[in-house]
């Protein structure tokens, strides 16, 4: 063959996998906003479920996925931030360091139904917090614990040196630069790995199984020691277990589709901060 | 290596304030700095080097590669101190060690001494913080924080205490104005300082120096990236801050240190070639190597 067929060809099939990829991920997207969007009503938004959660909405889901991943972040925000400070700012580099960096790296490859039995042992049994929001929270916390660790560390080291230097010169401690200079040039950055991290945390469904998640509730959790419902333990008994089937798939699709809008939320936030960020450096 | 230092008078007269002829020991810290401060051309008196600055055989590696070979230097008090020579002869470092910059490097060692007011500032105790605000310093890429202009000079009042808004306003107009930046800035002291030309962030980088009341500035290479109409901005502006504050000045362009300088450094692989008044190691350089460096023959 000539080598301009050959060329013809490479492109014509690195074209196909692109088309194979779109036509899965589009179709997605369009199973679960038609079948999803039939069951989304302010109702079932606003509403606690009803008749063995074959009426009603899917409020309590909301605010338990709600309360799940604001604690995640609450917990694991200040702990990641201050372990990525520590790494890059503070410790001497060496073996050790590597070690623990790795580790962390690794921690962010355990599959999450690995937290969830580590949640139940350690929160559920140890600790004594029972199938809680806290539990819950705290799981979810050490799963997106590496990801903002390592989004935290590359944004701080992505802090030009000369700005530290910059700060030094003037009579600035080494603390008073990362505080001042350091972390929030680096903010940007770090908010992005944080919300991607509550895109992750709001999704996951497995880390939730044994330590918060609840099939039903007439109402509203009033604790941090309350079990909650959640949307994508919801959507995960709505189709393994109940009696009416038929209707529990239309509600487990609407969930879907809010989980999916919810998550791209997020997500949208993440890119408008890095955007953001670009305009501030001029790149 | 030996390098002639003589004390050299310019007509200003020399511890005429009676400070001088006291025992060091007596000598309150206050009148202890009025003392080297009076001494205004670094004389050496008694033994004692009455410098603004000066370093005592230096020596500095890079892990085990020697980067300064037993550097003795003086440096001035309101005088312009030009240090030049080839890349890599040791200029940046030395100058990094004037104000501790270079003890955030790791495996860097520093052998032999560097005074400020007669006082080794690498001495047990001696506060680096405050070094590093007596002696201030200017890059050679112009690094203002992305913060506002406003914010890039208060920074540096607010970190050493002052939280005084009056104060702060005013020091922040005052040092713009010494940094020859007010006229062009004053009308947006809250826009970002990433948005200003490379040559104005160059004199916001000074003003933020010059705003936390340093004794001697240290310029590395701050024209390095300037187009010539900035450069020359900028050598206006040294010219004029050596009446109030001790300058020294790294700088590959020897036209620039010709131009601002009283006193020149050749450096060359790590040693101290030459120091002297500019004039004289422009016209009459006592070492072979300044003369052919000087005339381009390497370099």
């Amino acid at each position: 063959m000539r080598n301009d067929h050959i060329q013809k060809l490479g492109f014509a099939l690195l074209f196909l996998c692109v088309i194979i990829t779109v036509f899965f991920l589009g179709s997605i997207i369009y199973f679960i906003v038609v079948r999803g969007a039939p069951a989304i009503s302010w109702e079932f938004l606003t509403e606690v479920p009803r008749r063995a959660m074959t009426q009603g909405g899917v409020a309590p889901a909301i605010v338990g996925t709600f309360y799940l991943t604001i604690g995640a972040v609450l917990f694991a925000l200040p702990l990641g931030l201050a372990c990525a400070i520590y790494l890059t700012e503070y410790s001497p580099k060496g073996a050790v360091v590597n070690i623990i960096r790795m580790s962390i790296n690794n921690l962010a490859g355990v599959p999450s139904i690995v937290f969830g039995l580590f949640g139940l042992t350690v929160f559920v049994k140890f600790f004594g917090f029972g199938v809680s929001i806290l539990s819950g929270s705290l799981t979810l916390a050490m799963l997106i614990l590496p990801s903002i660790i390592s989004a935290s560390q590359e944004a701080l080291i992505a802090v030009p040196h000369s700005l530290r230097e910059a700060s030094l010169a003037i009579g600035a401690t080494h603390w008073q630069t990362i505080k001042r200079i350091v972390v929030p040039t680096a903010l940007p950055g770090i908010l992005t790995g944080v919300i991607l991290g509550i895109g992750r945390a709001a999704g996951e469904t497995a880390p939730i199984l044994f330590t918060a998640a609840t099939f039903y509730m007439r109402g509203y959790p009033d604790s941090v020691f309350s079990e909650v419902m959640a949307l994508p333990y919801h959507i995960y008994a709505l189709m393994t277990e109940g009696t009416k089937p038929d209707q529990q798939t239309v509600i487990a699709y609407g969930c879907s589709l809010l989980l999916v809008v919810l998550v791209l939320l997020i997500s949208a936030i993440a890119i408008y901060i890095r955007q953001s960020r670009r305009k501030i450096y001029g790149h | 290596m030996d390098i002639d230092i003589r004390p050299v008078r310019d007509g200003i007269k020399e511890a005429s304030d009676g400070n001088a002829g006291r025992n060091e020991s007596t000598a309150r810290p206050n009148d202890r700095a009025n003392q080297f401060r009076s001494a205004k051309n670094g004389a050496v008196s008694n033994g004692v080097n009455l410098a603004r600055m000066h370093s005592q055989n230096v020596n500095f590696y890079y892990g085990k590669s020697r980067a300064l070979s037993n550097v003795n230097m003086n440096i001035h008090e309101n005088k312009v101190t030009a240090i030049i020579g080839p890349s890599g002869c040791g200029k940046s470092t030395f100058i990094r060690l004037l104000n501790r910059m270079n003890d955030l490097i790791a495996n860097s060692r520093l052998d032999g001494k560097i005074f400020l007011d007669g006082k080794d500032i690498n001495a047990p105790g001696v506060d680096v913080v405050d070094i590093r605000r007596r002696v201030g310093m200017v890059f050679q890429k112009p690094n203002p924080f992305p913060k506002t202009i406003l914010e890039n000079i208060s920074y540096g009042l607010e970190i050493n205490g002052r939280k005084d808004s009056g104060f702060i306003r005013h020091k922040v107009i005052e040092s713009l104005e010494k940094a020859a930046l007010w006229n062009e800035v004053k009308n947006r002291l809250n826009d970002n300082a990433l948005g200003l030309s490379g040559g104005q962030q160059q004199r916001l980088c000074i003003a933020r120096c010059l705003a936390v009341e340093p004794e001697v500035i240290l310029f590395d290479e701050p024209c390095a990236s300037l187009d010539p109409i900035s450069t020359k901005k900028i050598e206006e502006l040294i010219l004029e801050l050596k009446k109030e504050y001790t300058i020294v000045i790294v700088t590959h362009n020897m036209q620039q240190a010709a131009r601002v300088s009283d006193y020149t450094a050749f450096m060359y692989l790590g040693q101290l070639v030459e120091f002297g008044q500019t004039e004289k190691v422009f016209t009459v350089p006592k070492q072979k190597q300044t003369e052919e460096y000087l005339s381009g023959k390497f370099g």
